[in-house]
């Protein structure tokens, strides 16, 4: 089955991750443009794109920094991995929106990509 | 904006703000009373490597990660932390301007200071220097939305500069394994990079590429530091620390050659991509490493397309 691919709002990510978001007022109509997961930093400052909604399992504070240096939309935690409230804080700090999925790294990367959502260096 | 009118203004911040602005006011605290065996978890836990001894919300003293090693090597006999503690400890009020915590810490030469309010004299926070950054980061950014100032364009910016040559600079210090502040240099760089109008892209190579080598400063060296400056049409880094250097550039630079420790694996770095993603995201790349002295990287990044 085709799948036209193309941006997807924050607000369609959490409905089909059935993710709940742990920072104060979400940009829902905000549009990640790619999708891109890992748990190595390094993989996301290397391989990630601009505007990407980063899925991830690791939580430390250090995941938001690099959400923010890497322009990422949004962060979505995997596994139902509850951040620590550092993470919390630097991300309502610098604007970056968290969520929570229970699906593990590979269902939620698996879920959007089927739904049209590309990975990082196809929209190249 | 003009450098030396943000030096002023930082300069009038830390003077106009107290310690209570800036102060984490959710501290952990331990008792007198908690056995020696048991602090190690504490610590872990928090990602702490001290913490404030309280009795009724008193301060009584300090307890370290190092207070702790000392008392194991020490035969390790079950006592409980108030037999070990650092009784004596430099502190700061809530309404002391921000200026002295800044001196304090630098006097005292410690990571912390707790926070005491003057009329009850019980605990009431706990500041850093981090907090003291992020504090006044936080207070220029609102007077910025508030005055209403808009982002230079880089190239106006340099235009209005009458002179035959024009740098600005800007130099951040990393303290070697501070792994939790682990990529706030690249966060406050591409914060004035931005404010300075630069292209999207440039900014974004220029802070993955701060940020991998802040985390290699922190990972490998004692201390470090990320000399920044810009021209009209560059921006050149320069990354040195006092580290155990680099016995094999080559080797080095192999994506997923590491020597890093587990610690910082699971903070999702160490897997051996950082060299090379610096490479990757800068138009010149040298490294320099002597073993036992320490390692400079200088890079570069053009801005052709922020001056369009």
């Amino acid at each position: 089955m085709e799948v036209a691919t193309g941006p997807m709002t924050l607000r369609r990510i959490q409905e089909m991750l059935g993710a709940s978001c742990i920072t104060a007022d979400p940009p829902l109509d905000l549009e990640a443009l790619v999708g891109c997961a890992s748990d190595l930093m390094s993989n996301v400052l290397a391989f990630g794109r601009p505007h990407a909604i980063l899925l991830t399992g690791l939580t430390s504070p250090q995941t938001v920094r690099t959400a923010e240096v890497a322009d990422c939309v949004a962060v979505c935690f995997a596994y139902g991995r509850q951040p620590p409230a550092e993470t919390i804080e630097l991300a309502e700090g610098s604007g970056i929106p968290l969520f929570v999925t229970p699906l593990t790294l590979y269902a939620a990367s698996g879920r959007l990509y089927e739904l049209g959502l590309p990975g990082c260096p196809e929209i190249e | 904006m003009n450098r030396k009118e943000t030096v002023n203004e930082l300069q009038l911040l830390v003077y106009e703000l107290d310690v209570e602005s800036a102060m984490t006011k959710e501290v952990v605290t331990v008792s007198p009373d908690l056995a020696m065996d048991k602090l190690p978890k504490i610590l872990k836990s928090n990602r702490i490597t001290g913490v404030p001894v309280t009795e009724d919300g008193r301060l009584v003293g300090i307890i370290s990660l190092e207070d702790y090693v000392r008392w194991a090597a020490d035969d390790g006999k079950p006592s409980c932390v108030g037999d070990v503690m650092t009784r004596k400890v430099h502190t700061i009020y809530s309404d002391e301007p921000l200026v002295s915590a800044v001196s304090r810490l630098e006097r005292f030469a410690c990571g912390r200071l707790p926070v005491l309010d003057r009329t009850t004299d019980t605990l009431a926070g706990i500041v850093t220097k981090g907090d003291v950054i992020e504090s006044m980061l936080g207070n220029l950014e609102i007077d910025y939305r508030e005055e209403g100032l808009r982002t230079y364009r880089t190239s106006r910016f340099f235009e209005d500069i009458v002179s035959d040559s024009t740098e600005l600079s800007f130099a951040y210090e990393i303290r070697g394994e501070s792994i939790s502040e682990g990529g706030e240099v690249a966060s406050s760089l591409k914060k004035t990079l931005r404010r300075l109008g630069m292209h999207p892209d440039v900014v974004r190579r220029a802070a993955i590429t701060v940020y991998e080598a802040e985390m290699n400063v922190i990972i490998y060296a004692k201390a470090g530091r990320v000399r920044v400056s810009i021209d009209q049409h560059h921006i050149s880094m320069v990354v040195e620390d006092e580290g155990p250097g680099i016995p094999d550039l080559e080797q080095a630079m192999a994506p997923g050659f590491s020597t890093a420790p587990e610690s910082v694996r699971e903070l999702g770095f160490g897997a051996g991509m950082g060299l090379p993603n610096i490479k990757q995201c800068a138009e010149s790349f040298e490294i320099e490493s002597v073993v036992g002295e320490g390692t400079t990287l200088r890079v570069s990044f053009h801005m052709e397309e922020a001056c369009a």
